[in-house]
């Protein structure tokens, strides 16, 4: 058994914002996430590294529940948010999702204008009352995500002819749109130059204590910028969970010092 | 020995050629296969076609002439009396003699049609008999060219695929020039009908009643030939039908690509195709035996006199023939939404009727749109159920339930029977079709336009 301690030197006495319990992901026949235990923490941002098919973007998908669209997807053990059972019979997905955000791969911005890919989401959860309320709403979360003053001359473009660094921006404002209290980000800078890449980084720095934040990225260097927290993942199990800096300063599993200093993956 | 012989033979040599000509290849580079250009199986191609190409065009020219050549050798030779007498109808004299060549003599009588029948008979007999030695010619002529040619450093492949390549490119030309061909007497004879009837009385005339003298010593009515209640029948029925098929084939669509579990899917889908599978006269007496009956009853519980022929049954029917064109199109607009835009969707807390509504119908609506239009110009130029259910008699009516006829019904009945070609009856059954065609294909082009238009919103 990998060492799975949770290393707690500088969250004691604080809540976890999300609690992953024994959690089983199975694909058909595939075991593809083998008993994961992990907190996940209001303030922090929490990176999720290792080569791919190590089921960090399996288990990503399990914290708000997207795995549901995969047919035979089964989940095993629980995952609490605020001490609640997100996979319990009562839980109304709709309603978890709106706590739970998330931003994708690719950036997948709908193909309307950049004011109703931002307003979509209040408008669902009726949000705004009136349209100024939703105009606040919009600049509020385009201005969180540093997009506004690139795009507030432009609202009603296409969100799809935005750059792909403005994009994954909108997207990112999109998600921050309603509220939510935790943002999955699976590997959000994979397809962006380096320039979008770093703005992106930057914004998740800016974001990071407002949002509990977790992200899966294959790269290191990312995940050393970004993050507070890493975990590290091989073949569907958790080797190694640390503080950001000791993970990729000393590394206690020889399989993360291995992964990190690039001898596999 | 008949032309079927010809063909036989031309396949052995081809097929004697490509053993021949290949071996010699091999036996050219003494077994050294690899200081050929060509593999010897290429060498063997080629031989075949140079000797099967001459020889099929030998065999192509006799099956068009031959006939036309021994009828008009026959002809010159008839007693001079007979020609005379039956001066005005030479085809059907030609016809006469044809007949007892191919059936036996049957009832005839006449010893000089009896006597060209047998000279009929041996002409033709010697006909194909030299095109068969014809044929063998040219294919030997092509083997022997083709042996001359066999080399170490002859490019025989190059040249098969340049054979090949034109033979491909003649095929899909031929397919154009006859669709060509097809437009082209449409529009002749189209032209030849507004002749005798103004473009304007056909495009906004509103009776249609074709019925014109078919002898000069027959009294009938002059026929006015107006074209509206003929198209206002088909848009109403087509109408009737997009009614029946856009919301069930598109509500199917969404069922089957974003609510169904793939065995579902695996297993509904292919069940809806067949519908479009069904030939459409099993629609037809569905509709006539079926549905016009079980309607007009169910009209009469409700004091509603629905016709045995109605608008309504016609479309309703063509409106289930039509839901997998529908359904089948819309399926294919909502796959191409890539998947993203519905996990977006769905991550941010909206519910899968949202997310139908709000981003895959919207993305998808081009491609929905185009699948509505071309239903609609399978509908519009549908035949058999309206021929069996609409009804015949031309009138101009938005109630659906009283019988109409259509364009596609008015071309069948003016068309079968005996009728006289030259027509004016006939001939508007081609400005018929060729209105008809336009229709269509103005519905086909906008649609592949919407959709190739809006397309580039993914890449």
């Amino acid at each position: 058994m990998p060492d799975t301690a949770i290393d707690l030197q500088n969250t004691v006495g604080a809540q976890p914002k999300m609690s992953i319990r024994d959690v089983h992901v199975r694909y058909g026949e595939t075991h593809a996430v083998k008993g994961i235990n992990l907190d996940l923490y209001q303030d922090n941002v929490t990176a999720l590294i290792g080569p791919s098919g190590c089921g960090k973007s399996t288990l990503l998908r399990c914290l708000n529940r997207m795995n549901d669209t995969i047919v035979d997807c089964s989940v095993e053990g629980s995952i609490l948010l605020d001490g609640e059972d997100i996979y319990a019979k009562e839980i109304d997905v709709v309603q978890l999702r709106a706590r739970v955000g998330m931003v994708f791969q690719k950036p997948n911005p709908f193909p309307k204008s950049v004011y109703d890919n931002v307003a979509y989401g209040p408008r669902i959860h009726g949000l705004a009352t009136d349209r100024d309320a939703l105009d606040e709403i919009v600049e509020a979360s385009l201005e969180k995500a540093g997009l506004w003053h690139e795009v507030k001359d432009r609202l009603d473009h296409l969100g799809t002819t935005l750059s792909g660094g403005q994009q994954q921006r909108l997207c990112i404002a999109r998600a921050i749109a309603v509220n939510p209290e935790v943002i999955l980000m699976d590997e959000p800078c994979s397809s962006l130059d380096p320039i979008a890449t770093a703005r992106v980084e930057a914004l998740i720095d800016e974001l990071s204590g407002h949002y509990a934040i977790v992200i899966v990225t294959h790269s290191m260097q990312q995940a050393a910028r970004v993050s507070q927290k890493t975990v590290f993942f091989h073949l569907g199990e958790m080797i190694e969970y640390g503080d950001t800096t000791q993970i990729f300063t000393a590394p206690r599993q020889e399989r993360t010092r291995d992964y990190i200093t690039g001898r596999f993956g | 020995m008949t032309n079927a012989t010809i063909v036989v033979v031309l396949a052995l040599m081809a097929l004697i050629a490509f053993a021949v000509v290949r071996q010699r290849s091999v036996a050219l580079v003494a077994g050294a296969t690899d200081q050929l250009h060509s593999l010897p199986r290429y060498h063997g191609y080629y031989a075949a076609l140079m000797v099967a190409l001459p020889g099929l065009v030998v065999l192509v020219l006799w099956l068009i002439s031959g006939k036309y050549i021994v009828e008009n050798l026959i002809l010159s030779g008839l007693p001079s009396a007979l020609v005379d007498a039956n001066a005005e109808r030479l085809d059907l004299l030609v016809n006469r003699i044809r007949l007892i060549a191919e059936n036996g003599v049957g009832l005839e009588t006449d010893d000089a049609i009896l006597d060209a029948a047998a000279r009929f008979n041996s002409l033709y007999g010697r006909g194909i008999a030299a095109t068969l030695v014809l044929t063998m010619a040219a294919a030997g002529a092509g083997y022997l060219y083709a042996v001359g040619k066999v080399a170490p450093l002859f490019r025989a492949r190059t040249r098969f695929e340049k054979i090949l390549h034109s033979m491909l490119a003649l095929s899909s030309f031929l397919a154009i020039g006859i669709t060509i061909g097809i437009i082209g007497s449409l529009i002749f004879e189209s032209l030849r009908f507004f002749q005798q009837v103004p473009l304007e009385e056909f495009i906004f005339g509103l009776k249609w009643s074709p019925q014109t003298a078919l002898r000069v010593d027959q009294i009938a009515a002059e026929g006015s030939f107006g074209a509206v209640p003929l198209f206002a029948g088909t848009f109403l029925i087509s109408l009737i039908a997009m009614v029946v098929a856009g919301p069930i084939g598109l509500f199917a669509a969404i069922y089957l690509t974003q609510y169904a579990s793939p065995r579902t899917r695996n297993f509904a889908k292919p069940i809806l195709e067949i519908l479009a599978g069904v030939p459409t006269v099993v629609y037809g007496f569905f509709a006539a035996l079926t549905v016009a009956p079980l309607f007009r009853d169910l009209g009469m519980t409700l004091g509603l006199d629905i016709a045995s022929e109605s608008a309504l049954v016609a479309g309703v029917v063509m409106g289930i023939m039509i839901i997998p064109f529908v359904s089948s199109l819309s399926d294919d607009a909502l796959m191409a939404v890539p998947d993203a835009m519905k996990e977006g969707s769905l991550a941010l807390g909206a519910t899968p009727a949202e997310t139908v509504m709000k981003v895959l119908l919207p993305s998808a609506l081009p491609g929905i749109a185009s699948a509505f239009l071309l239903a609609a110009s399978r509908a519009v130029g549908e035949t058999m159920i309206v021929v069996m259910a609409a009804g015949m008699r031309p009138n101009l009516t938005a109630n659906p339930l009283e019988a109409v006829t259509t364009v596609t019904v008015q071309i069948v009945a003016l068309l079968t029977g005996d009728q006289e070609f030259n027509s004016t009856k006939t001939l508007s059954a081609f400005a018929l079709g060729l209105a008809l065609f336009v229709t269509t294909l103005m519905l086909n082009i906008f649609a592949l336009r919407l959709v190739r238009r809006y397309r580039q919103v993914y890449e």
